[in-house]
């Protein structure tokens, strides 16, 4: 596999030449209880001449995470940005377990320098302390790249704030495949056709999308590099070709092809070559997915008179039947560690997300809308992401993996088949 | 139980298009043969006029009438079994299609939009599947038919009720250059 440039260059031009916001506010709704949250206050920086201050966007990451309960940084007198000045048993009295000061100082070349420090507040010690010179259409990316700083510092697993997710947007009777930052702002369409395009799926590096077109009057699965735009139909044969999900070796796509029977499941090298059929059954089967581990395949087919899901191992042996509660669970997704799928569970005629605990059997139902489809796990398995309906119109949101935390990003357009990309190498 | 219900339409579909059609010389057999004698004969032949039986066109013309004007098929919930009252269309296109070797049809299976997309695009298939195998039944060569799924993509009817859902789960048949 080889890669063009490397992924760091590429977030900088990609974030200057599209630098636009596409979604003008993001809902939070927290519904559960606090009991757990880490409490954390994030100063306003001091700042001038930025249209955005980093501060809202680190502060808005952080509670979406469902990890961190924010504390109001009103009424505590004079708003420090300088270690000095931080009075911290006046954050104590607020109930502040951290705190996050920073400012922003303009730079030479019309840039800013951006610098932000981490305490405890407990301890009165610094946690974390860095500066970064960026110009302003990078100063969003900046703030992301703080929260994963804080989220690292507090909870010892990496922040996924600076990833991107891939969606489909309808608009004006079209389609378009687009990639933003994981809370929707810098869009760049990836794709666009007038007929509709499905089922996003990111290759493990982050650097191509495999996704279903109908361009051609049929599903055909086309793998494209979302830098250089090229792309390859990796899958077109007779019938219908669908489902499209990487193996973790970034080579080959397990997909569902009804090329020799309606819906079964098939492996095929991305480079091209002679799909390999992996079972033969005499139902429906569909939308595979690997496990992290590559060893195992979790997939949806009707063999047992309703839709339900299934895993197999690739080294053999027969498929074995993960879900039984209901009659309809479709769409698996796994956690990066394997440990916990994700999929829409039907009940009483709403679908909704849930998840498993793959060790226990144990699930839990996350959302209580109506229409929720294509759970997508954050990279560190925090969160999951999901297509749902609100108004007859298709909506992106996000559950923290505990259900406590719910949020939709509100947007335009008709939003739907999300996908949340991998972590860059960074 | 739903196979046996397709099988159960399939066969009647066979059935009464061999009880209803003196013309015709068996299924599977070359559509040329039959449609050159349909065209002798003039008339109809399973609602199709003798006039579009002669083996050059690409698809029916568009101002046909009758039956060969209808070209959507509709299913039950989650069901893939072809309802009777759809077998005369059935016919009607098969017979059109093997008397013109030309023609390509494209079985285009939609679902409603309950559910799992790629989920749909496979309940779509396996409709179109249905109405391949019904046609196949009825003597029209494979190479001549496709069958593909558009699942839930397509709507004929927006609205998120069964008046709309019902509508949209179906199998259209379109011929290749309309």
């Amino acid at each position: 596999m080889h890669r063009l440039i490397k992924p760091r260059s590429l977030l900088v031009l990609w974030l200057a030449a599209f630098a636009w916001p596409a979604w003008a506010a993001m809902t939070i709704e927290i519904v559960g209880g606090a009991g757990n949250r880490i409490p954390v206050a994030v100063v306003p920086f001091a700042a001038s001449g930025t249209a955005d201050n980093p501060a809202e966007v680190v502060a808005a990451d952080l509670e979406r995470s469902g990890v961190f309960r924010l504390i109001d940084s009103r009424d505590a007198g004079p708003l420090p940005s300088e270690p000095q000045d931080v009075r911290f048993p006046v954050w104590r009295g607020k109930g502040a377990d951290a705190m996050v000061i920073g400012q922003v100082l303009p730079a030479s070349g019309g840039r800013f320098e951006v610098r932000f420090r981490l305490f405890d507040v407990v301890k009165g010690a610094q946690l974390a302390g860095m500066s970064y010179t960026v110009s302003a259409q990078n100063l969003r990316a900046v703030a992301h790249k703080i929260a994963d700083v804080v989220y690292e510092k507090l909870t010892g697993e990496p922040g996924v704030f600076s990833t991107r997710i891939a969606y489909i947007l309808k608009r004006g009777g079209r389609y378009e495949l687009q990639v933003s930052d994981f809370d929707g702002y810098n869009s760049i369409t990836v794709t666009n056709s007038p007929e509709p395009l499905i089922s996003p799926a990111w290759s493990p590096d982050g650097s191509r999308l495999a996704y279903v077109s109908f361009e051609e009057k049929k599903p055909v699965v086309y793998v494209q590099n979302i830098f250089d735009g090229k792309r390859r139909a990796v899958a077109s044969f007779k019938g219908s070709n669908s489902a499209p999900a990487w193996a973790p070796d970034g080579r080959r796509l397990a997909v569902a092809l009804s090329k020799d029977a309606v819906s079964q499941i098939y492996l095929i090298d991305v480079e091209g070559g002679a799909p390999k059929r992996l079972m033969e059954s005499p139902a429906l089967d569909t939308e595979p997915i690997f496990s992290p581990d590559g060893r195992m395949l979790y997939f949806t087919s009707d063999r047992g008179g309703s839709p339900q899901i299934y895993r197999m191992s690739l080294d053999g042996g027969p498929a074995k039947r993960v879900t039984f509660d209901g009659g309809y669970n479709v769409s698996p997704a796994l956690s990066p560690d394997g440990k916990i799928m994700a999929f829409v569970h039907r009940r009483e005629g709403r679908d909704l997300v849930a998840t498993m605990d793959l060790a226990t059997g144990q699930t839990q139902v996350l959302t209580d809308t109506n229409h929720d489809e294509s759970p997508s796990f954050a990279p560190n398995g925090r969160m999951i992401l999901y297509a749902t309906r609100v108004g007859g119109r298709g909506m992106l949101a996000t559950v923290s993996v505990d259900g406590l935390v719910k949020q939709r990003l509100s947007q335009t357009g008709d939003l739907r088949e999300p996908a949340w990309a991998p972590l860059r190498n960074q | 139980m739903k196979k046996y219900a397709i099988y159960g339409a399939l066969l009647s579909v066979l059935l009464s298009a061999c009880a209803q059609d003196p013309a015709k010389t068996g299924d599977g057999a070359d559509g040329k043969g039959q449609a050159a004698g349909a065209q002798t004969s003039g008339a109809s032949v399973n609602g199709v006029d003798g006039s579009l039986l002669k083996g050059n066109l690409s698809a029916p013309p568009k101002n046909v009438t009758g039956i060969l004007a209808q070209r959507v098929i509709y299913f039950d919930y989650d069901s893939a079994a072809i309802r009777s009252e759809f077998r005369a269309v059935l016919d009607a296109h098969a017979t059109f299609t093997k008397a013109n070797p030309k023609a390509k049809l494209n079985l285009q299976g939609h679902a409603d939009e309950r559910g799992s997309r790629d989920y749909n695009v496979a309940l779509g298939q396996r409709r179109a599947e249905s109405v391949n195998k019904a046609m196949g039944l009825l003597g029209v060569n494979n190479g001549q038919m496709e069958a593909v799924s558009f699942g839930e993509e397509k709507p004929a009817v927006e609205g998120h009720d069964e008046a709309a859902w019902s509508k949209n789960r179906r199998v259209e048949l379109r011929y290749a250059g309309e």
